[in-house]
């Protein structure tokens, strides 16, 4: 049995990590927080042209053909790091739609500039306010104009280009949109976490191609977030471990009552409990990444799993890292709140814990009741 | 990234099952799937001598104490050949439960610390399941704190370098079936506590050993309190030198430490079985929203479990140690079956307070469940415990001030209420 990543995708893990320290050390995110832009421009160019961004993209469509385990270590250093760029939109999300449903033209046109970086993509389906389901998408396609409005969108200020779920005929499809282009209108919204951009997007008559089968958008979409939500649940994996060890740190430094807070015990279980979210997160990450990279039938499952495991694990690391911290995790100047805002954004892209939690159910009960299930 | 065994690992696997498939006891398969969460649960025949059948079964055929030497009775095999069996042996593992604290912990410190020749005699019984040993370690003034403990061993008068044991152990699993025991004991109490230990090995048939059956808080009864008075036994059974007793039970704890792969049951999969099935008022209680939620919760940290198990398995198949991630097996397992125990007898309704097996929902094994569970949190390091060692030994936090450290055994306070 070998249930771990090879030494190659270590050895790239640990490039990644140095890369990051180097180029994204926390004050760059807080450059981008305090900056007034939603993401950090020098950060996103260097990480297409080293080969990030394209390391799951085949090399026939201008990426470097690696694959999806790479992609995860890449994304747990991302994670970790809190990276203010828009991988997930841009590439867990945009690239995988197009590699899971686009036509050869689509790919050949699309995916070789989203592996360098030089376009960002998007995927845009909520509506506002509540869960997303297949009834709650309203923007409509006729005659290849799509008509509606997105939001909140990642990234939609910045993308170039949008999948966006719109229904065309009462059936929704996926449809590729040049942001860009006419009939689109974009306002930035202010977020809980300004270091990963929001946006309201509003199309009138913009053009719109149609991505895979028509009336296949719902199951596209859905297939696309599970292997999106196994990838970021490897920087939440990454999130919660910098979170922890901030809060290891901290709890060694900082003196009170003439001893190192880590020293109490009421300190070292809080910590201890964190330890334990995030191994548990680990572990189910892991499990999202073997059934990633090897396709298997029990993508559905590993997907909710890793996705709702990685959402508590982040948001406990990120939350009792600023109470490790007492008063001082709560100014501005301490990063624990970088690691907070984010915890709470990645818990609700893609769709919200409760939203996770009930399709896990529901897989777990398709296996169960699968004659073949294991 | 694979779930695969190494070809070394397939071929071990192939023999292992084929061994498994021509000489398990198959009559009482499907008992022991119905089985219990605190033993094997069999009430067709007798537990103790269907095990003991099993295990000499396995020890004449090479399948005993499989990480043991073979010259004590063992097979010698890899950590990952022990993990590959565990899987193979499958529900007639619980036919070993009377043996684990023997060959876990008991063995590996006789084998540590004891000469050749009592090695030799000791050590094959107790693999295959002849003898059955216990471990005489906490105390009542000694659990958390197990160097606190006051059994006290002292030289008999009569120069025959004997010793001569008085004092009371408590939570001894397993002690009323035992043939043999290792006892930590007291041998100068005018040194700090973890200064004045000493080990030894013995009959549980000598004279003044009485083993009285602890009546626990869920009514049954696995555990025992063994009371010490004037035991007298030779010199020849101390394991390790006078004063050493705490480095020898570290070699025991640390044995106890290393059983992987064993995956502790959390309910999960019993729970969510029983909400597929459960009609309420509004449908399928799975059909339920909030069920759906809790049940959510309890899925991911049983996978968690599963798969930080899989991690731990992959180190040693590789031939590394495992991580420290696996020291939050228990804990996690413990705390999650407790939780889950209550919330199954919630969706129960007030029925959910009948524990008779024939009128209980699921055969009342969440009534049973939720009255075991509290032993669980505290049996073999308590929660508080396991998180200090995570947090000192994974974390690297500063370790407890201990305010009775230098202070001789004798002299430190017995009362809270001075």
């Amino acid at each position: 049995m070998n249930f771990d990543f090879s030494d190659e995708q270590k050895q790239l893990q640990d490039q990644a990590r140095r890369f990051l320290a180097d180029k994204c050390p926390p004050s760059v995110v807080r450059a981008v927080l305090e900056g007034g832009q939603t993401y950090d421009r020098d950060l996103w160019v260097e990480l297409g042209e080293l080969g990030f961004l394209g390391a799951a993209i085949p090399e026939e469509y201008g990426g470097v053909g690696l694959g999806h385990l790479e992609l995860c270590v890449i994304a747990e250093e991302l994670g970790r790091a809190i990276a203010p760029v828009p991988v997930s939109s841009s590439i867990y999300l945009a690239a995988e739609f197009l590699l899971a449903a686009g036509s050869e033209d689509q790919k050949r046109a699309w995916l070789p500039k989203l592996a360098s970086g030089e376009t960002i993509g998007t995927f845009a389906y909520g509506e506002g306010l509540g869960r997303v389901t297949e009834g709650s998408i309203k923007a409509a396609v006729a005659g290849g104009k799509l008509s509606g409005t997105k939001s909140p969108v990642p990234d939609g200020d910045i993308a170039d280009l949008a999948v966006v779920a719109a229904r065309e005929s009462g059936k929704v499809s996926l449809y590729l949109v040049d942001l860009t282009g006419p009939g689109v209108t974009r306002e930035t919204v202010e977020s809980i976490d300004p270091t990963r951009g929001q946006s309201v997007l509003t199309f009138k008559d913009a053009p719109a191609e149609l991505l895979g089968p028509a009336g296949e958008g719902w199951r596209l979409a859905s297939e696309v977030m599970d292997r999106a939500a196994i990838l970021l649940a490897f920087e939440q994996v990454g999130g919660s471990d910098r979170a922890l060890e901030m809060g290891r740190d901290y709890a060694l430094d900082r003196m009170a009552f003439g001893r190192p807070i880590g020293s109490f015990q009421a300190v070292k279980h809080m910590l201890a409990d964190m330890y334990v979210s995030a191994t548990l997160a680990r572990s189910n990450a892991y499990y999202g990444a073997w059934a990633l990279s090897t396709g298997s039938a029990e993508l559905p499952v590993a997907a909710a799993t890793a996705r709702v495991s990685a959402t508590q694990a982040f948001q406990h690391c990120s939350k009792n890292n600023i109470q490790v911290h007492g008063g001082m995790g709560f100014t501005w100047a301490f990063d624990c709140h970088l690691y907070y805002r984010r915890s709470n954004n990645l818990a609700l892209t893609l769709g919200s814990q409760s939203t996770w939690e009930d399709l896990l159910i529901d897989r777990l009960r398709q296996r169960n009741d699968a004659p073949a299930a294991a | 990234m694979n779930f695969d065994d190494t070809p070394e690992e397939a071929a071990f696997r192939a023999v292992a099952r084929a061994w498994i498939d021509a000489n398990a006891p198959k009559e009482l398969e499907a008992e022991l799937k119905q089985g219990g969460f605190a033993n094997n649960g069999l009430k067709s025949v007798d537990p103790i001598v269907v095990s003991k059948a099993w295990q000499k079964k396995k020890a004449e055929a090479g399948w005993a104490c499989l990480h043991w030497p073979k010259e004590y009775g063992g097979r010698g095999a890899t950590p990952i050949e022990r993990v590959i069996w565990g899987q193979e042996e499958g529900v007639y593992g619980a036919l070993s439960g009377l043996f684990i604290i023997g060959h876990g912990m008991c063995g590996p410190t006789v084998m540590a610390w004891a000469d050749e020749e009592t090695k030799q005699r000791l050590l094959p019984p107790l693999a295959s399941g002849e003898h059955i040993w216990c471990q005489l370690f906490s105390e009542p003034a000694g659990g958390s704190d197990l160097a606190g403990l006051r059994t006290a061993a002292v030289p008999a008068t009569d120069g025959s370098g004997d010793w001569i044991i008085n004092g009371q152990k408590i939570w001894t699993s397993g002690a009323q079936h035992s043939d043999y025991g290792i006892v930590i004991t007291r041998t100068d109490p005018t040194l700090p506590k973890h200064k004045g230990l000493t080990m030894f090995w013995l009959d549980m048939k000598t004279p003044g050993i009485d083993v009285r059956p602890i009546k626990q808080a869920n009514g049954q009864s696995g555990f025992n309190e063994v009371y010490f008075t004037d035991v007298r036994i030779p010199d020849s059974q101390r394991l390790g030198a006078v004063g050493q007793g705490w480095s020898v039970s570290l070699t025991t704890l640390m044995n106890e430490r290393l059983s992987i792969g064993s995956g502790m049951p959390t309910g999960f999969p019993e729970l969510f079985d029983f909400c597929m099935n459960l009609r309420t008022e509004d449908g399928l209680a799975i059909d339920d929203r909030s069920v759906r939620s809790r049940l959510a919760g309890y899925a991911v940290k049983a996978s968690g479990l599963k798969y930080t198990g899989m991690r731990a398995i992959s180190a040693l198949s590789k031939g590394e140690t495992p991580g420290p991630e696996n020291s939050i097996g228990k804990l996690v397992a413990g705390a999650t079956m407790q939780e889950l125990a209550m919330y199954a007898l919630d969706l129960q309704g007030q029925a959910g307070l009948l524990s008779d097996t024939t009128q209980a929902a699921a055969g009342a094994r969440f009534q049973q469940m939720l009255l075991r569970s509290p032993a669980t949190r505290v049996e073999g390091g308590t929660d508080e415990i396991l998180r200090n060692i995570i947090a000192e030994r994974v974390l690297g936090l500063p370790g407890d001030i201990r305010v009775d450290k230098d202070v001789a055994f004798k002299d430190i306070p017995t009362s809270g209420r001075g």
